[in-house]
């Protein structure tokens, strides 16, 4: 952690409110995000319990399971999500703008540009903490695999047949959200944790209420009495007030609340099945309806408090405006859904339960590469991040003293000013060590060159950006009395080297993985109620 | 070496009366006593756990409730699971044993699965002694022993365990099977939880190694070192949590009769040689150690996991190599005697009684110091209750341990702020000159932004 | 019956096997662990020497500049006519200045202008970016254990088989980003390249350089023991065989005792009172530019087996290892202050490979009010305690001891990786109790 951010957490301490981390945005946030607040069933993997989903924060989607266990109920609630999900996603798939990408000539083996199209726009999901991304990524991974009766007539409990769809789309924007600064699918939490620093642990901070309760307190509360009341503060009946924003549910509404009502709807659904005419036959539907609807109030009782965080979460972001490299980012993730669509178009498979050995380092590389360029981005766009760069030695500020001009060796002298900033950080710098800054929104770099007074007066020697001519371009070399701000980190990313392609894994990777094969279907449990 | 007797009875008595008077003392899980790694900087928590107080009814007690519960829901799928896996006498564990853990043995067709009911844990202790030295004895044969009863020695007292099953291999070694409801996706599995049966086995295998030690022979590797060194007679509890009703006579075959009840020497010491000298580890035939005709039996580092496979509830499993697990939980167990100094500095009559008003409770767990952090809050049941005193104190590590880290001396939340403003702390040291710096960027960082 | 160890001949024979493999032998890959100063470069040099005078192409992967052209110099060294390429990056500076001195070497940034040269030397970055239609029939892969999988797999196409040289005790490549999802498999792109490789080679020939010629036989026991506990080494010394006087006497200081008692012993650990501080603990950086200055002012004098007469301990000679780039800083200045401009202060990361006669440590934990990860790493002390010829040095806070104890170990456990060896908390314990032997206490 840095020192900034434990001085501001301090800060929250003694004023009893959150302290900015953050004077931007960072993130993106979409006109139209699609909130999903999911609840699962304790001891199951993935089984979901319910949710609320949807796009209108007055209207959100009640989904519910009334026995978590029935795997036909199961089925009928994914796909239910399916239909929420999917023509959301179709409706970003078609409106599209043309643009150039480099790819490798299959012929020449050159690279080339290529016009495609890319997506005007792109979907955004929002869940409510880190627990909901792993969540959509089991969910996705639940599902993407399983076979619809279309597809295999045989399977033995074929999946609803949009199903496998959605566990596609679940899992990509599971898989992107693992990539540094993307946002196609963030989680409330760790933006608003992005963004300001509370009085509590980061530990504490994955609480959502408690989070928020720090960021924006009720009148007259303090954040650290209000964090604790959304944290611990029970009702008559020994329920939280403010329900865990899941997917994990409350073991006391689990035991006293759930349990009985899917006992009274197991009981309703054996005595309809029971039933001898119709007439009891319609009494005892009545009931079940009853008991469905019980558990129905339930799951809403307990994501209704999630749903309306999560929406609070947005509008305190929006409150903040977008950094000016967000929208940069944003372009990768649209190209990362569009590519996507592109691949479920072709009728390429699902994603395989695991990545091969050469995809797994490509989407390593890719990874680091974000980190570092969000690392860098979010500086250049956020003085209070730049702060940080700044105290740990990796950019400095300052005001420039001097500037005196002077030339490269060489047939053609170009322009090589040596510009003398005075400054209170302390980077650390070494001979010749590169250091950039932003000039228009490109880096202009410079190499350090001398210290003067312990460190006070740095000597640059301009590199770069200053034009073709003998005489540096106006504007272009920074001025006496200019305050500027040099990074000893880069800009930006440098693309890695080209990785083999899967079928030239080398022997030392296991050599080819051999034919894709489709992957086949979980094994199943037998019985129809797990 | 301390005089043993005296002084662990001293110890003993001191516990008790910490607990308060009639309270039986909680007993310590394989949970429980891997959670010690948690947190071990932490004197209260080793002494109420070394006293055997429950540390929930005493959270309750002062006000400040634990949090700990477990739905229904997923005791159910956890017990459903687990006889899944051990249905037809353990047949498919056993397979499972057998593929993950030791392929060159005989394939388990057909096993022996004695019957380990007894009563009280005494009882069943020494059930599962019995029928392991058994096993051990007739080795050609895999043998399943479904929830066995341990017992590790714990500053003196023991604590009794009882894992999900212990699998006696043909070559006479044993294994630890963990059953856990979380899933395996895929080959792999949440490493945090992982990480959590990893720490429970390694308390299992620390005690299947004091009891191998026991048995006459020595431990795999040889460096089963508890640092605890037993009592000499483990078995007289002065916590006794069954009120000392463990009938160790009801033994059915006799002659074991004695089997529990500690040798008179010091041969349980662990990682003390045994008095047969070393009986060297796959050695043929004569690997008997003292004579007591028991081979050597080997306590296997990596352990079973299953857990249910992708979205099933079909068993799949995975070996642990708990090595690392195990060496921290001994030495932690090593530590726990340490609880001695800790409770000699305890004020006289200091006492931990749920029934005492919350008021002198308060003043008694004050008495000990702890070390707060927020990993607490998932390890222990009294983590509310520090949380709340910790952050009266201000204390910094109440934000969570790595922000101590740059603020050497500065403790508290208003000493570092006031360093930070200027109004107090040596501006020669460093991190009273980096708070200041820091301090001063960030105004300057956030003034810009509001320009 | 008692065998005389002779270092010479079992590092010799061990050599000899793993050449034998390289030239000869059929396997696809040969690794080698090379334990600290155990003479890596030179049987990566031999090597290299016999592939190219036996007429077999070779490349060589190192993964710093610095290391390739430190390779280039010692093969030039050895055999000035053999035509090596140096196959550089297009940024500035990108090779040894000293290589454009030397007539057999030819450098370019394209691999194509060095086609025919009988050794290619580069950085793995490098030579990712190389294309080739036939792949080298030889390549030698140096600091192996440093370079991660997915280096490995970027230029795996460009050779047949390949000599893996490496030390596997000190620090292991890591990733900026989390890597949990691919944990476990064979070919996890974060893991090391060793790693990987013998994952889907478990067959390959294993050689291992059983002497340390750098080590004293003061260290070489401990080092072994507590960071290569499976894989042993001695030192190529014996205990008499290298002294270090010093011209000034003592003048009865902390820094003079502690340099003393190094001098005699080869370890010495320079004990301030407990105390909580910051990474730059003032008076532990005090302390360490003291020690060195006064390592200079008392006209030390190194004896070794490398000849008859003594060397002095020159500031050369003499290097300064931290944990962080912040307290390297700060003994810098301090060190400047002192006037003392020339000796080397680095963190572990930028130490590894290199060599001197004393080193000075701050050791990682001192001062700190909590363990990490980190600071655990078994890598960073090994690389730290492993740099000298004649003695080390440690600087430290009282209640080390304590805060290891107190570390909380609730580590996650991803299946299917290998436990790694040893574990972080015991190394320090073990160094910690062989300093506690060696102890100076010191009230600055």
């Amino acid at each position: 952690m840095s020192l900034i951010s434990t001085l501001a957490r301090l800060e929250a301490v003694s004023t009893g409110r959150a302290q900015p981390a953050a004077t931007v945005r960072h993130r993106h946030l979409g006109d139209r995000p699609l909130v999903f607040v999911p609840l699962t069933t304790a001891g199951e993997a993935g089984a979901p319990l319910g949710a609320l989903v949807g796009t209108d924060r007055d209207a959100p989607r009640l989904l519910a399971v009334p026995q978590p266990r029935d795997r036909d109920l199961r089925f009928a609630f994914l796909a239910e999500l399916a239909d929420v999900v999917l023509p959301y996603v179709d409706s970003y798939a078609d409106a599209v703008e043309a643009a150039e990408r480099t790819e490798t000539d299959p012929e020449t083996g050159k690279r080339v540009k290529v016009e495609v199209d890319l997506c005007a726009d792109a979907p955004q999901l929002i869940v409510p903490s880190r627990a909901g991304i792993d969540l959509v990524r089991l969910l996705g991974r639940s599902m993407r695999f399983r076979r619809t009766a279309e597809q295999d007539p045989e399977a033995p409990y074929p999946a609803p047949p949009r199903v496998p769809l959605l566990g596609r789309w679940l899992t990509h924007f599971g898989e992107r959200a693992r990539v540094p600064g993307s946002s196609l699918l963030l989680a409330m939490t760790d933006v608003l944790g992005r963004h300001w620093v509370t009085g509590q642990s980061t530990l504490e901070d994955q609480h959502l209420g408690a989070l928020l309760a720090w960021i924006d307190p009720p009148q007259g509360v303090t954040g650290a009495e209000a964090a604790l009341r959304a944290e611990l503060e029970r009702d008559a009946q020994g329920q939280l007030t403010c329900p865990p924003a899941g997917p994990a549910t409350d073991p006391a509404f689990d035991n006293k609340l759930l349990a009985p009502a899917i006992e009274r709807y197991d009981r309703a659904r054996t005595a309809l099945s029971a039933a001898e005419d119709g007439l009891e036959a319609d009494d005892r539907l009545g009931a079940l309806s009853a008991a469905e609807r019980e558990i129905r109030d339930l799951v809403l009782s307990r994501t209704r408090p999630t749903w309306d965080a999560v929406w609070r979460g947005l509008d305190l972001l929006r409150e903040l405006p977008e950094g000016a490299r967000v929208e940069e980012r944003w372009t990768r993730d649209r190209w990362s859904f569009t590519g996507h669509r592109d691949r479920v178009l072709a009728g390429e498979p699902p994603q395989p339960r695991r990545d091969d050995a050469v995809t797994a380092a490509n989407k390593l590389a890719t990874r680091e590469r974000e980190q570092a360029r969000l690392e860098a981005q979010e500086a250049l766009d956020d003085p209070l991040v730049m702060a940080g760069r700044r105290l740990s030695g990796e950019a400095f500020a300052g005001e420039v003293t001097d500037v005196v001009m002077a030339y490269s060796e060489g047939k053609r002298p170009s322009p090589r000013p040596l510009v003398t900033v005075r400054t209170d950080d302390r980077p650390y710098l070494g001979e010749r060590t590169k250091v950039y800054r932003s000039l228009g929104g490109k880096p202009q770099s410079a190499e350090f060159v001398a210290d003067e007074e312990d460190g006070a007066l740095v000597v640059l020697r301009i590199l770069d950006k200053m034009g073709r001519g003998k005489e540096p371009e106006p504007g272009s070399v920074p001025e006496k009395g200019d305050r500027i701000c040099f990074t000893l980190f880069e800009h930006e990313q440098r693309g890695g080297a080209k990785l083999p392609d899967p079928e030239e894994t080398p022997w030392t990777h296991g050599g080819p993985p051999g034919e894709a094969a489709l992957e086949a279907a979980d094994p199943v449990t037998e019985e129809d109620v797990l | 070496m301390p005089p043993p007797r005296t002084r662990g009875t001293a110890l003993r008595h001191r516990l008790a009366e910490l607990r308060g008077p009639d309270v039986p003392a909680k007993a310590l899980d394989a949970r429980a006593l891997a959670a010690l790694a948690a947190n071990p900087g932490c004197a209260r928590r080793a002494i109420l756990d070394g006293a055997g107080v429950n540390k929930a009814a005493l959270a309750s007690a002062l006000g400040s409730p634990s949090a700990f519960g477990q739905s229904q829901f997923a005791l159910t799928r956890g017990n459903a699971f687990e006889a899944k896996v051990k249905a037809d006498g353990g047949a498919e564990l056993l397979r499972l044993v057998h593929e993950k853990l030791d392929r060159s043995a005989e394939p388990p067709v057909e096993a022996r699965v004695p019957d380990l009911t007894a009563t009280g844990p005494r009882g069943r202790t020494a059930r599962t002694e019995l029928e392991l030295r058994e096993a051990t004895a007739h080795p050609g044969a895999w043998t399943l022993l479904d929830h066995p009863m341990l017992a590790l020695d714990v500053a003196g007292s023991p604590a009794f365990l009882e894992p999900d099953a212990v699998v006696v291999h043909p070559d006479g070694s044993w294994t630890v099977v963990e059953i856990k409801s979380f899933p395996l996706l895929d080959g792999s599995a949440d490493p945090a939880k992982v990480g959590a049966a990893a720490r429970q086995a390694a308390v299992y295998v620390l005690a299947l190694e004091e009891l191998a030690a026991r048995l006459g022979a020595e431990p795999e590797g040889g460096t089963a070192r508890l640092g605890a060194e037993p009592e000499g007679d483990a078995a007289p509890l002065g916590a006794e949590p069954e009120g000392g009703t463990a009938r160790l006579g009801a033994e059915p075959e006799g002659g074991a009769a004695r089997l529990g009840v500690e040798p008179e020497g010091g041969a349980a010491r662990l990682g003390a040689e045994p008095e047969g000298g070393t009986a060297p580890l796959g050695e043929e035939g004569d690997a008997r150690a003292d004579g007591t005709g028991v081979p050597v039996p080997r306590v296997r580092h990596r352990v079973l996991l299953v857990c249910p496979r992708d979205f099933s509830n079909l068993p799949a499993a995975s070996a642990v190599d708990i090595r690392k697990q195990r060496a921290v939980t001994a030495r932690q167990l090593a530590r726990l005697t340490r609880i001695e100094d800790v409770a000699d500095a305890l004020p006289e009559g200091t006492c931990f009684s749920p029934e005492l008003p919350a008021e002198a409770l308060a003043a008694a767990v004050e008495s000990v110091p702890a070390t707060y952090a927020p990993e607490c809050l998932s390890a222990c049941e009294l983590a509310f209750h520090c949380r709340t005193r910790s952050r009266q104190e201000g204390a910094v590590t109440s934000l969570g341990r790595p922000v101590r880290a740059e603020l050497g001396g500065l403790t508290t939340v208003e000493d570092v702020l006031a360093a930070a403003r200027g109004e107090a702390g040596d501006p020669d040291d460093p991190a009273v000159a980096a708070l200041r710096r820091a301090a001063a960027l960030r105004a300057e960082a956030l003034e810009a932004a509001c320009r | 019956m008692t065998t005389v160890f002779d270092p010479s001949a079992a590092a010799a024979r061990a050599t000899d096997a793993i050449l034998h493999d390289t030239l000869h032998g059929t396997a696809r890959g040969v690794v080698v662990d090379s334990p600290p100063g155990a003479g890596k470069s030179t049987l990566v040099v031999r090597a290299a020497l016999e592939l190219a005078e036996a007429g077999h192409p070779l490349m060589v992967v190192a993964q710093t500049n610095a290391q390739v052209d430190d390779l280039v110099l010692r093969l030039a060294e050895k055999n000035p006519d053999l035509p090596v390429g140096r196959l550089h990056s297009s940024d500035s500076d990108p090779y040894d200045k000293a290589l454009d001195d030397l007539p057999s070497v030819r450098t370019s940034a394209k691999a194509g202008d060095l086609a025919g040269q009988a050794v290619v030397l580069s950085t793995a970055a490098k030579w990712a970016h190389v294309k080739v239609d036939e792949p080298w029939r030889h390549a030698i892969v140096d600091e192996a254990y440093q370079m991660r999988s997915d280096a490995l797999l970027a230029v795996a196409g460009l050779f047949e088989r390949a000599l893996f040289v490496g030390d596997p005790g000190q620090l292991d490549p890591f990733a900026i980003v989390g890597s949990e999802q691919w944990a476990g498999l064979a070919y996890d792109p974060s893991a090391s390249a060793v790693t990987t490789l013998l994952a889907h080679n478990p067959d390959l020939p294993q050689h291992r350089l059983p002497v340390s010629w750098r080590l004293p036989a003061s260290a070489a026991p401990l080092v072994s023991d507590a960071f290569y506990p499976y894989t042993p080494f001695r030192s190529g010394t014996g205990p008499g065989d290298r002294t270090l006087a010093f011209g000034v006497p003592s003048d009865g200081s902390g820094p003079d005792r502690v340099i003393d008692e190094a001098a005699e012993s080869g370890w010495g650990l320079l004990e301030l009172p407990a105390r909580h501080t910051p990474r730059t603990d003032p008076e532990a950086v005090r302390a360490v530019a003291t020690v060195v200055r006064r390592l200079l002012d008392r006209a030390g004098a190194a004896t070794s087996e490398r000849s008859a007469a003594s060397s002095p301990l020159t500031a050369d000679r003499i290097a300064v290892g931290t944990a962080h780039r912040d307290q390297a800083a700060a003994i810098r200045s301090a060190l400047a202050d002192q006037g003392v401009p020339d000796v080397v202060v680095d963190t572990a990361n930028r130490l590894q490979g290199r060599e001197y006669d004393v080193t000075v440590v701050l050791h990682p934990l001192s001062g700190r009010p909590d363990a990490t990860a980190f600071h655990l790493e078994t890598g960073r002390l090994c690389v730290l305690a492993s740099r000298h010829r004649h003695a080390c040095i440690v600087v430290c806070r009282a209640g080390v001891t304590d805060l290891l104890d107190d570390y909380p170990s609730t580590e996650p456990v991803q299946l299917g990786t290998v436990v790694k060896f040893p574990d972080g908390w015991e190394a320090n314990h073990a160094v910690l109790a062989h300093l506690a032997e060696h102890r100076v206490v010191w009230q600055p």
